[in-house]
């Protein structure tokens, strides 16, 4: 097997030119992702090639293309599921080079998945919990005898979890098993999960997808609200063009694992090759 | 009456045994869905432990059963991390080919040191014959249903009420996921493969009170009747797997007193077909559905 390229180990730091829309707010913040020619090949074929991508701290963005052009590979690069094997990832100004999953977990960068994956057996509440528990200390003893010390915490973690499912009207679901949820609460519960992990960069693999459009409508309205009172960084996958339209402030086009397009929501619907992409060439 | 009240609590004294290496085979493979088969012989170690700790250091039973434990712990965590940890990306095939490597490599390591003959396991704890009614049953069965009653309650406790318990229960579910929650899955499945090995070092301290007699294939059987508790109670369940290990050594005594000694292991095992060709994930397992 020929030796795998790997330039990671050489990358520089550069201060990279912004070729990417970032919100005048966030103009003078450092970004909270900087994405600098990130790659990843299986085998021969290269997945995604040249991935650069400069995000706000507070910025709502879009990844969209056609079906298999790289999305989720970009997000499971940036979590760590895939090894990149070219470019550099910089998360909140670290290189996440050394980082595991769970490591980029604690950084701060949390995901949502496009087929729903959560932990259906479990309830509700505790879903949300699970990422909250490396906060919420207490010794063994106390949990396994339900000590003063756990009832404290437990009351704590309770009161926040029951506070996340708050944000979408969720509470009256707190025990019921997570998959027996009506499809568009498990969607929804998922958006929880990832925020009860603390995030500043929030990952959202098709959040509509099912929905129907008085659903996506309130949806959009919901990310808006999460960005508002999180005040975190958003990064979407999106087939629903409404949707991405109406949100993103940047977006970024992917096809066949390259980018080619970027820029606000105005650029994309009249650059040529986006429109290529989509709907193809025209017959001359 | 007498004669099957006696054959029945012996049955669960036997079965509790089952359970207690049931549960670290059904939360290896709950977790790290993989079958260690080099549980059993765990057992046999902590054993060796126990006897040398007793016999030849003169160390006192609490300390005894203590470095069991201790042994039994750091040599299954060892046993992970070396063995099973550089192939958690690698088919299901080859770690259970390495399981049952590292089955027969503990075997051999302990012929090599103990030598072939079997050696007494030190009656530390001597409680006699106690007679409840008008029977009369070994003290040291009853030791072992309250420890392992014990260790059951302990063990769902710890499994339902603990954020390790909920995190060992998320990564169950869906490991990928339970890493992108900011759960170490390497830390959750060496915990899993710690608590498991410890549970066997308890086990192997009653199989010793109980059946006395050490040698180095001494896990081998148990470790093969508990793995068939596991999956009789349906494999990755924990009250599936104490369900199982009770049923079986209750099936396996009475078989035993009144049909033949000769066919008690073969009926145990006929029992399990049988259960599986009418419930194929087990008594307790639950029935994964794909949705198409």
């Amino acid at each position: 097997m020929a030796p795998l390229e790997n330039s990671r180990a050489t990358a520089k730091l550069v201060p990279q030119q912004r070729t990417w829309y970032v919100p005048e707010r966030d103009a003078d913040k450092p970004p909270i992702l900087e994405c600098i020619g990130l790659g990843v090949n299986f085998g021969g074929l290269s997945a995604v090639k040249d991935f650069d991508l400069t995000l706000g701290p507070t910025e709502i963005a879009g990844l969209i293309g056609p079906n298999g052009a790289g999305k989720t590979t970009v997000f499971n690069l940036l979590t760590k599921v895939y090894e990149p094997t070219h470019g550099t990832i910089l998360f909140d100004g670290k290189d996440t080079h050394n980082m595991t999953t769970a490591g980029i977990s604690h950084a701060g960068m949390a995901r949502t998945f496009q087929n729903i994956r959560l932990f259906a057996n479990m309830t509700v509440e505790q879903n949300i919990t699970v990422a909250m528990d490396r906060e919420i200390k207490y010794s063994l003893l106390s949990g396994i005898v339900h000590g003063p010390g756990w009832k404290r915490k437990e009351k704590e973690a309770h009161d926040k979890a029951m506070d996340f499912l708050s944000i979408f009207n969720m509470e009256q679901y707190a025990g019921a098993r997570a998959g027996s949820l009506p499809y568009g609460a498990q969607r929804r519960l998922e958006i929880l999960r990832a925020l009860s992990t603390k995030p500043k960069l929030l990952l959202l693999d098709e959040p509509a997808a099912g929905m129907n459009p008085s659903e996506t409508a309130e949806l959009t309205e919901n990310i808006r609200l999460i960005r508002d009172r999180f005040e975190i960084a958003v990064l979407l996958i999106e087939h629903d063009m409404n949707l991405v339209m109406n949100l993103c402030e940047g977006i970024c086009v992917l096809n066949f694992g390259e980018v080619i397009a970027k820029g606000s929501p105005e650029d994309i619907q009249q650059d040529p090759a986006v429109i290529e992409a989509y709907l193809g060439r025209k017959e001359a | 009456m007498i004669e099957f009240i006696k054959t029945l609590i012996s049955g669960l004294g036997l079965g509790s045994i089952y359970a207690l290496i049931a549960l670290g085979y059904t939360m290896v493979y709950g977790i790290a869905k993989m079958l260690n088969f080099a549980h059993g012989d765990v057992i046999m170690v902590g054993a060796y432990a126990g006897i040398v700790a007793f016999t030849s250091a003169g160390l006192p039973p609490v300390f005894t059963v203590f470095l069991s434990v201790l042994v039994c712990t750091l040599l299954g965590v060892t046993i992970e991390h070396f063995a099973y940890k550089p192939l958690r990306g690698a088919s299901s095939l080859s770690v259970l080919i390495t399981a049952i490597g590292m089955s027969y490599l503990l075997q051999n390591l302990a012929l090599m040191i103990f030598g072939s003959q079997q050696k007494a396991y030190p009656q530390y704890v001597k409680l006699g014959q106690v007679s409840l009614g008008a029977v009369t049953v070994d003290g040291i069965t009853l030791l072992t249903l309250g420890v392992t009653a014990c260790i059951m309650v302990g063990m769902s406790l710890f499994i339902n009420r603990t954020k390790l318990g909920k995190a060992m229960r998320a990564v169950a579910e869906d490991r990928g996921a339970a890493e992108l929650m900011g759960i170490s899955v390497d830390r959750t499945i060496a915990l899993t493969f710690a608590i498991g090995s410890a549970l066997a070092a308890v086990a192997s301290m009653c199989y010793g009170l109980t059946y006395v007699y050490i040698k180095p294939t001494t896990g081998a059987m148990p470790g093969i009747k508990a793995f068939t508790a596991a999956v009789f109670g349906g494999i990755g369940s924990l009250p599936g797997a104490m369900l199982g290990g009770i049923a079986l050594g209750v099936i396996e005594q009475m078989a035993k007193t009144y049909i033949s000694p000769l066919w008690a292991d073969a009926i145990v095992f006929a029992v399990l077909v049988l259960v599986l060709v009418v419930r194929p994930t087990g008594l307790l397992g639950k029935e994964i559905q794909e949705k198409v």
